[in-house]
């Protein structure tokens, strides 16, 4: 697909072969094998979040017990929800592609603190190894929330999950201090802020609230442990203590984390826009000013999961309109995308299908959400199936499409190779329809008066049940054929050339696989990112002084 | 290239690391950043000791009184010392003294080790007392669930912050080693005020517990 003419040749040198051995891997400070790295790892977590998944909608097939017991399926929920949101989502977009791509984007050379990114990586392997020992143990039973009092009462392996968590905090907040100070100090000349590329914009705000929310985090779950290690009392009624004070301190930080999920997603959309449809971001601005305003209001918000625990009534109020600020800087960034493609000339890839994925998603997943911000409405929803509908649609339909869309529309820069098209095509529609079989059920099921967390349900809502499980598998059998045409693709795809979209990020500019370098002379953009207003002016790389 | 391009100010930083400035720049707001997530650690602290002495103000008061108040004054005396010994050390190694400043960071570092030693002390007349944190209170001069409160509220956020003294003490004193060995000079010197960076934090967090947990 490349126009370039010549058939395009692999590099003889570049970051993959720069040095060989697992040592040179282990011990690396180059940010491409950084985010290669935690890419392999966060796969691996999908994985086992996606086995307990599935167990979970085979468990849900018939009422009563299907596969499991009781136990089991409380361990298995909370499992798969630790797994997917500590170990997959927060990390994913950020750690993975951020760290390949944030250098790139910006003409440096890596980030500001190799040394700390590397650090950074070790910390996760070791929070996640600690976590997975916990599963090992038997595993929690509290939900992914951890709730207090459950949490400090309950027999099952709380301790380990926790610790795996905090520490996994501390990889998040090291990437975050790395980001943020990359922004700032390591831009190429002409990366002016007003020119820094979107991906780039949304990394650096999902940063900002990885700093600022994640130790308060590492703090309520220190206080968890002690109270399960020492009973002090801070969440524990009899001894004094107020148990809504551990859901205020852990949303102050789980709400926000909401946002380190979607906000890189709706980076890596805007930069996909751009490039598949062959525009200028309808507004530049108002996508920047809706990221940093999301990652800003993000932290106004966490109150409205407490509507039904007691919470106040101007208390509930005012978190309920400050909820509903999200979605307007959410609808501000829709209707920019939609602006963008509006006589675009729209090529159809599959990186493009899973932007219509997402946007058609996080539609829906957003109005739900200003459904349930309703104080009012929220009473009967709240702990449904209506509620778990609403934030799959966020953190998988959209999320989870944005970390698929950036893995197809990188590829190519990570490793050289194309994937196969038509089939990326096939799966990415295949993969949409059955996240939509999926959740779609569990809204009608939670209106309905399905609750979340339980094993067993009136036979009347088994039909929808059924649709549900039945649309999980699809999206397993999906993922299943995404893993096998990529790993296929890693050794025998066809050689991609730099720029096989021919895109005007400023990443493309440099070799693709990148040499270990990133560029091979320090880089200068003279012209903005997202620059196809003049498709007859090749973008070059200038060269810095 | 376009012609507006070539008008744009250049910006300073194009090379990775290419002078000693801009990686100096860039280790100072690392360092900001960082701070910011220590002051968002103890806050989640703040906000339980709030909720609880709204809850329980009376009982607070009470267990208040029982506070050393002469130990927790010296300790901040001894803190805001040391602070003021290290901030001296970073002018003195802006100006080249390598040893004025290798031995104003020892100065800092007995300040320091001399904090943790008093605290201990306190620690070891509230264990005396039983006025343990958690389940282990049991001093029964003050009724149980405020008083109680107010002793695992004390003993954690004391704790965290002497984590942070010992943490500081072993970062001074390895930066006072390689002061002492000629690491650094007027031109090099930026582990140390990255150093004395988190030790002010360090200190003035203690500023905020001192009233909190002896005065008022």
């Amino acid at each position: 697909m490349s126009q370039s003419g010549a058939e395009p040749v692999m590099p003889e040198r570049h970051y993959l072969n720069a040095e060989r051995g697992l040592w040179s891997w282990l011990t690396t400070h180059d940010h491409k094998r950084i985010g290669l790295m935690f890419l392999g790892l966060l796969l691996l977590m999908f994985l086992l979040g996606g086995v307990y998944a599935l167990a979970l909608r085979i468990e849900l097939l018939t009422p009563g017990e299907t596969i499991m017991s009781r136990l089991a399926y409380n361990r298995s929920f909370t499992l798969h929800g630790v797994v997917m949101v500590w170990l997959f989502l927060i990390p994913s977009i950020p750690s993975a592609f951020g760290n390949f791509l944030l250098p790139l984007m910006i003409g440096a050379k890596d980030v500001a603190f190799p040394r700390l990114n590397l650090a950074s990586l070790y910390l996760y392997v070791l929070g996640a190894a600690i976590t997975l020992w916990g599963i090992l143990q038997g595993g929690a039973d509290t939900g992914w929330t951890f709730y207090t009092p459950y949490s400090t009462a309950t027999g099952t392996a709380v301790l380990p999950v926790l610790l795996g968590v905090f520490v996994v905090g501390f990889s998040t907040i090291l990437t975050g201090v790395n980001f943020i100070t990359t922004v700032h100090t390591m831009r190429a000349p002409g990366v002016t802020w007003t020119k820094i590329p979107l991906f780039v914009w949304a990394i650096y705000g999902t940063s900002i609230i990885q700093v600022l929310a994640t130790p308060v985090l590492g703090m309520v779950l220190v206080l968890v442990m002690l109270e399960r290690l020492g009973g002090l009392g801070f969440f524990d009624p009899a001894r004094g203590g107020d148990p809504l004070l551990y859901q205020h301190l852990f949303w102050f930080y789980s709400h926000p984390a909401v946002y380190i999920m979607i906000l890189p997603g709706m980076g890596v959309i805007s930069e996909a826009v751009c490039a598949f449809t062959r525009k200028n971001p309808f507004s530049y601005r108002v996508l920047v000013v809706s990221t940093v305003g999301i990652a800003f209001v993000g932290f106004l918000t966490w109150g409205h999961h407490m509507f039904v625990s007691g919470a106040s009534t101007l208390g509930a109020g005012a978190f309920s309109v400050l909820s509903m600020l999200v979605a307007i800087f959410t609808a501000l960034k829709i209707f920019t995308w939609l602006g963008t493609m509006y006589r675009g000339s729209i090529w159809i890839t599959t990186p493009f299908v899973y932007v219509l994925g997402f946007i058609f998603l996080l539609f829906f997943g957003g109005m739900s959400g200003v459904a349930v911000a309703v104080t009012s409405a929220d009473i009967h929803w709240h702990d449904t199936y209506f509620v778990v509908a609403h934030f799959h649609f966020i953190m998988v339909g959209a999320s989870l499409m944005a970390f698929l869309g950036a893995l197809h529309y990188w590829f190519p820069k990570m490793f050289g190779r194309r994937y196969p098209e038509a089939l990326g095509i096939g799966t990415a529609v295949l993969i949409i329809f059955g996240f939509i079989a999926t959740f779609l059920p569990q809204f009608l099921l939670g209106n309905m008066g399905m609750p979340r967390r339980y094993a067993d349900y009136p036979e009347r809502f088994q039909p929808l049940h059924v649709a549900s499980t039945a649309g999980a598998s699809l999206l397993g059998f999906g993922f299943l054929i995404i893993a096998i045409y990529l790993i296929w693709s890693l050794r025998h795809g066809r050689v991609a050339g730099r720029n096989p979209w021919e895109s005007r990020g400023y990443e493309w500019t440099s070799e693709s696989p990148p040499p270990k370098s990133n560029f091979h002379e320090p880089p200068s953009f003279p012209y903005p990112p997202h620059d196809y207003a003049r498709p007859d002016v090749a973008p070059e790389v200038g060269r810095a002084a | 290239m376009q012609p507006e391009a070539s008008a744009r100010p250049v910006v300073p930083h194009a090379e990775h690391f290419g002078d000693e400035a801009s990686r100096q720049n860039a280790a100072h707001l690392g360092m900001w950043i960082f701070l910011a997530t220590e002051v968002l650690l103890f806050a989640a602290l703040f906000a339980p000791y709030a909720l609880y002495r709204l809850a329980y103000p009376e009982l607070f008061h009470q267990a208040r009184e029982h506070m050393d108040l002469t130990l927790g004054t010296i300790n901040t005396y001894v803190l805001v010392s040391s602070s003021v010994l290290v901030a001296l050390a970073v002018a003195s190694i802006r100006k080249g003294r390598e040893l004025v400043a290798s031995a104003l960071l020892v100065g800092a570092v007995v300040l320091g080790i001399t904090f943790l030693c008093i605290k201990g002390m306190e620690y070891a007349h509230h264990a005396k007392d039983k006025a343990l944190p958690g389940a282990h209170y049991a001093f029964h001069q003050f009724a149980v669930p405020g008083a109680s409160l107010y002793f695992t509220l004390y003993w954690i956020m004391t704790g965290v912050h002497a984590v942070h003294v010992t943490v500081g003490v072993g970062v001074l004193s390895v930066l006072c080693g390689q002061t002492l060995s000629g690491k650094f000079s007027a031109a090099y010197h930026t582990p140390l005020e990255l150093g004395g960076m988190y030790w002010h934090l360090v200190d003035i967090v203690w500023l905020f517990l001192w009233p909190l947990l002896y005065l008022s």
